[in-house]
């Protein structure tokens, strides 16, 4: 609970430095972008992070609970090695080539955005499957239930938490680098961000980086919540430890 | 009931891990699959319910040809249990044991029911365990929740792979004990795989005993310690099979029945006199209602006076279900070579002595040895 709580000061920290810069109007030579701008460049932001991360997740899941399978086992090493790789990369090179490939425009951004959202799900689709003791799926099959009824009734339930940690990573992730989509051609809260920097004032950086910062956090508590949610009760870790 | 012919498994690599096994395992019977690991005895078992597909041979479950049925519907009628459990570890003791019968398609109450009827078989309270997850469980509750999750449609067939075994020695001997009686209530038949020789023979009304996925020996404990095929099974059952056999035998068998016995108020010249009688140089004291208080040798009943007066008060004695091992155990704890058997009142019914434990390990032996 603690942690809430610094999360949430940090949260209103952030907000009043984005209103107060917006209510300077202007710093120096340069007006400060308005509430009006604020709104539609933090809304674009967000459309473009959940998009980015509803196909990253639509993707990742399947593909690391398929890759988890035994069966698939050869799968593994290229697949999880493969996206490894991806995180390597620079954020703001993976956006810099996605401009040439596919012109610039949303598209680009969102494709960029996908592949480096992809590894945090993908990884802990994989382990959520993996993890799971081998003797629960072996007493599962030896009572009869079927396939599908492990999945849906043991699997799923078991691995859920896994996976939305997950898919919460891999959102606080997207929303940074969706800071460097304006680069080609996207929108969103860089706009203000890189504005500020070509500009070399400070504040105006503040005015685009405060709310992403803020926006971060704030969807980073809706799904830690949402996650703690959708683990069962006999998984939970008592209160007292927290 | 349970009819294995020829069943074979090869491994596509060619490895044989089971290699033409039969053997039948009748309605009621507890079958132990006893071998060295590797030995292919949990293969066996995991082809009875088709975990393991198998490569050639038969297996017939009430004269039905296993290959032929449905898998999750034959599945659903045997009980399958195993060393680590696999509790589901997001359902609470209660829906992991009603798993089966809701697949079965049972009405919530009638599900809810048999839960508590197994808890309570297991000697678990329902009300304070049916709502609790597998993490709040200990080792051995784990386990009995296991078992009870194993009976939870009344399967007929029961299928163990080491369900005693993950837990300690202490717990383990309770557990085993109690599905002993257990058993006795349900009469399922049951395939239990073990590497536990002792677990074997306790537990088993026939050992299957396998070395390199082939069956070499398939007969009741006795004749597995007393008449071993080859070399190999007396091997296994190792030299000390002689001490292993007093687990086969309980005391009520061998114990002597309405032995002579002193009362604290008599002279100790007649408790003597008794003793001479029946050439025994110890007498049981019995109290007037019938609990017993002690011994009472022919040494210290040389002078006068009463009984009471020379009686070594002694509580160390056996029920009549405790097996010879037992006896043998207490009478080498407390140093004396009788031992009494009473009830749970702590009413004497007999006596064991040491004499009568070694002959019938001889005449095992002799028996064995002779056939």
């Amino acid at each position: 609970m603690r942690h809430l709580m610094i999360l949430f000061a940090l949260l209103t920290l952030l907000l009043g430095a984005t209103f107060w810069v917006t209510s300077l109007g202007k710093v120096g030579i340069y007006s400060t972008f308005t509430y009006s701008d604020l709104l539609h460049s933090a809304w674009a932001h967000f459309k473009m992070v959940f998009i980015a991360v509803v196909i990253a997740t639509a993707i990742s899941v399947p593909l690391g609970v398929l890759v988890a399978r035994t069966v698939f086992a050869p799968l593994v090493l290229p697949v999880i090695g493969g996206a490894n790789i991806g995180q390597t990369i620079p954020s703001l090179a993976v956006i810099a080539v996605m401009a040439p490939l596919l012109g610039f425009g949303l598209q680009s951004a969102i494709v960029a955005l996908v592949i480096y959202g992809l590894l945090p799900i993908l990884r802990n689709a994989y382990t959520s499957i993996k993890s799971i003791d081998p003797a629960v799926i072996e007493a599962a099959q030896g009572m009869g239930l079927t396939g599908i009824q492990i999945a849906r009734r043991i699997e799923l339930p078991l691995a859920r938490p896994v996976i939305m940690a997950g898919i919460r990573v891999s959102t606080i992730i997207t929303v940074g680098t969706a800071e460097l989509a304006v680069l080609v051609g996207g929108e969103g809260l860089g706009k203000i961000t890189l504005t500020g920097v070509f500009a070399q004032e400070p504040l105006i950086i503040l005015q685009g980086a405060a709310p992403t910062a803020a926006m971060a956090i704030a969807l980073g508590l809706v799904l830690e919540l949402a996650e703690r949610r959708m683990t069962p009760r006999g998984l939970r870790i008592e209160p007292e430890s927290f | 009931m349970i009819r294995l012919e020829n069943v074979t498994k090869v491994y596509p690599d060619g490895t044989v891990a089971v290699r033409r096994v039969s053997f039948e395992v009748l309605k009621g019977e507890l079958c132990v699959l006893l071998g060295p690991s590797g030995c292919g005895k949990t293969t066996t078992m995991k082809m009875i319910n088709r975990l393991i597909p198998m490569t050639d041979g038969s297996i017939y479950i009430d004269d039905l040809d296993n290959a032929t049925m449905d898998e999750t519907k034959l599945r659903r009628n045997i009980g399958y249990a195993i060393q680590d459990v696999g509790l589901f570890p997001h359902m609470t003791v209660g829906e992991n044991i009603e798993t089966v019968p809701a697949l079965k398609g049972w009405t919530k109450a009638k599900q809810r029911k048999r839960a508590e009827e197994l808890l309570e078989l297991l000697r678990m309270r329902p009300h304070e365990y049916i709502e609790k997850y597998p993490r709040e469980l200990s080792g051995g509750e784990r386990q009995r929740v296991g078992v009870a999750r194993a009976l939870g449609g009344d399967p007929p067939v029961l299928l163990m792979d080491e369900p005693f075994g993950a837990i300690d020695p202490i717990t383990r001997l309770e557990l085993q004990n109690e599905f002993l009686k257990i058993q006795q209530e349900i009469k399922k038949t049951i395939i239990l795989v073990t590497h536990d020789i002792y677990e074997a023979i306790k537990m088993g009304d026939k050992i299957a005993l396998m070395k390199e996925g082939q069956l070499v020996q398939y007969a009741p404990p006795a004749d597995l310690l007393f008449r071993p095929k080859d070399s190999f099974v007396a091997g296994f059952v190792g030299a000390d099979r002689g001490l292993k056999g007093l687990q086969l035998i309980r005391t009520k068998e061998v114990m002597w029945k309405s032995p002579p016995t002193a009362h604290p108020d008599e002279k100790t010249e007649a408790a003597r006199k008794r003793m001479k009688q029946y050439g025994i140089d110890r007498l049981a004291v019995i109290e007037p209602d019938g609990k017993l208080r002690g011994w009472a040798s022919a040494s210290d009943a040389q002078g006068a006076g009463r009984v009471k007066e020379i009686t070594k008060i002694s509580s160390v004695a056996a029920g009549r279900n405790a097996v010879l091992s037992e006896a043998l155990s207490l009478m080498l704890t407390s140093g004396s070579d009788v031992l009494a058997v009473v009830d749970q009142h702590n009413r004497l019914e007999g006596v064991v002595t040491f004499k009568t434990i070694q002959e019938t390990m001889r005449e095992a032996v002799q028996r064995g040895a002779s056939q």
